[in-house]
């Protein structure tokens, strides 16, 4: 594997110490990283499944408004962050790989050297009262 | 090496050997042509020995004091005869040249970078770029503040030099996941690596983040990017020359078939 660049490799450091669950994607949507606070929400862990390739995740989760109507795939913060390089966020309906419903709140923000490069987003969940 | 001391001059007789000089590392292209790498005060004295130079190329890796510090003193930078290229690291905010004026100007220094006569700045993104046929990799490494790392390359030889990083920080499973671990794709391979060599691991306990390296973490880091020898560099100013004896003993007896070389003034290494 090719070493990821110094500002993911210090970004998961931060978010291996929050209790705020994170994932981390590369520029290409690869989920490279998920700390141990996602791994609720996201059904697994990652210390057995290890990052997940962005055609991998197809399927792997549903996301609707909150009121259970479809979401545009668009409109997720985590595919919009990716695709526009902006921040994003919104209240959704989550179901993870365990099958659970959860009510969360997503916040996105691209992750963007010096320069302007593009390395990937950050994403946070933070659960809600549905 | 033309100065291997870190973060700040220090001279005496306890230092003599291993030198009082900060990070300055002349290089010598197979073509003759010279490349600086960093300016810290161990430049002065390689400048008064440019006679007849025309061209010379300085790689700064990040604008801490111990590796500017000899800048305003590299005589070649005040003749109009000698072409300086100044290659450092690029910030969104300044330009390099802006942010090296703080240092080249009133009342700090009383010559201003617009008064050098012949000196041309370059931002440096990570990536790669070309010095008369020697190729350049930077990239950006684990240390407070932007800081550069530099693969020079030139006939299938590779010199990595990274004199202040602290490759533990932020690395998953150090020293065993090279994805995960900054600078490993400057000095994957590399024949040569010139590297921080700052803190016995006691000291490394008490000023994790500072940005540097542990003996433990420099040896690690070295067998994790299969480096061919390792020089030390970056030495603690409070480290005498006992005390770092005491250490490369220790560090040859842990290099396994890595060839440990003392990082001292004067030490030539043909890549």
């Amino acid at each position: 594997m090719p070493q990821q660049p110094l500002e993911m490799i210090l970004l998961r450091q931060l978010s291996s110490y929050l209790a705020i669950p994170m994932w981390m994607m590369d520029e290409m949507g690869n989920l490279i990283y998920y700390n141990e606070s996602a791994e609720g929400l996201l059904g697994i862990e990652f210390d057995d499944a290890g990052p997940i390739r962005t055609e991998d995740l197809v399927g792997k989760w549903q996301v609707t408004e909150l009121d259970g109507t479809p979401l545009a795939e668009v409109d997720f913060p985590v595919v919009t962050a990716l695709s526009k390089h902006r921040p994003a966020h919104r209240a959704v309906r989550f179901q993870g790989i365990d099958g659970v419903w959860r009510a969360v709140e997503v916040t996105a923000i691209p992750i963007e050297g010096q320069g302007g490069k593009f390395h990937g987003i950050l994403a946070t969940f933070w659960e809600v009262e549905s | 090496m033309r100065g291997t001391r870190g973060s700040i001059a220090s001279p005496g007789a306890e230092t003599a050997r291993y030198g009082g000089d900060t990070s300055t590392v002349e290089v010598r292209s197979a073509a003759g042509r010279l490349i600086i790498l960093d300016a810290g005060s161990g430049i002065r004295a390689l400048g008064t020995e440019a006679d007849g130079l025309s061209q010379v190329d300085l790689l700064i890796t990040h604008l801490h004091m111990d590796h500017i510090q000899g800048l305003p003193f590299f005589a070649p930078l005040h003749d109009p005869e000698v072409r300086v290229d100044v290659w450092g690291p690029m910030s969104d905010q300044q330009t390099l040249q802006e942010r090296l004026n703080r240092y080249l100007s009133p009342p700090l220094f009383p010559v201003r970078v617009r008064d050098l006569p012949n000196v041309v700045f370059h931002d440096v993104a990570p990536g790669e770029f070309d010095i008369d046929g020697v190729k350049v990799l930077a990239d950006l490494v684990s240390h407070p503040g932007a800081t550069l790392g530099f693969r020079l390359e030139e006939e299938g030889r590779a010199l990595t030099y990274i004199p202040d990083h602290e490759p533990a920080l932020g690395a998953h499973d150090f020293p065993h996941s090279a994805e995960w671990t900054s600078g490993y794709e400057l000095s994957r391979d590399c024949d040569v690596l010139i590297h921080d060599s700052q803190y016995t691991d006691d000291e490394y306990r008490e000023r994790v983040g500072w940005g540097h390296s542990s003996y433990t973490h420099l040896l690690g880091f070295a067998h994790l990017v299969g480096a061919g020898r390792l020089v030390t560099f970056h030495h603690d100013p409070a480290h005498t020359d006992e005390m770092l004896d005491e250490t490369h003993r220790w560090l040859e007896e842990q290099s396994r078939d890595m060839e440990i070389i003392p990082g001292m003034p004067g030490t030539t290494v043909v890549v």
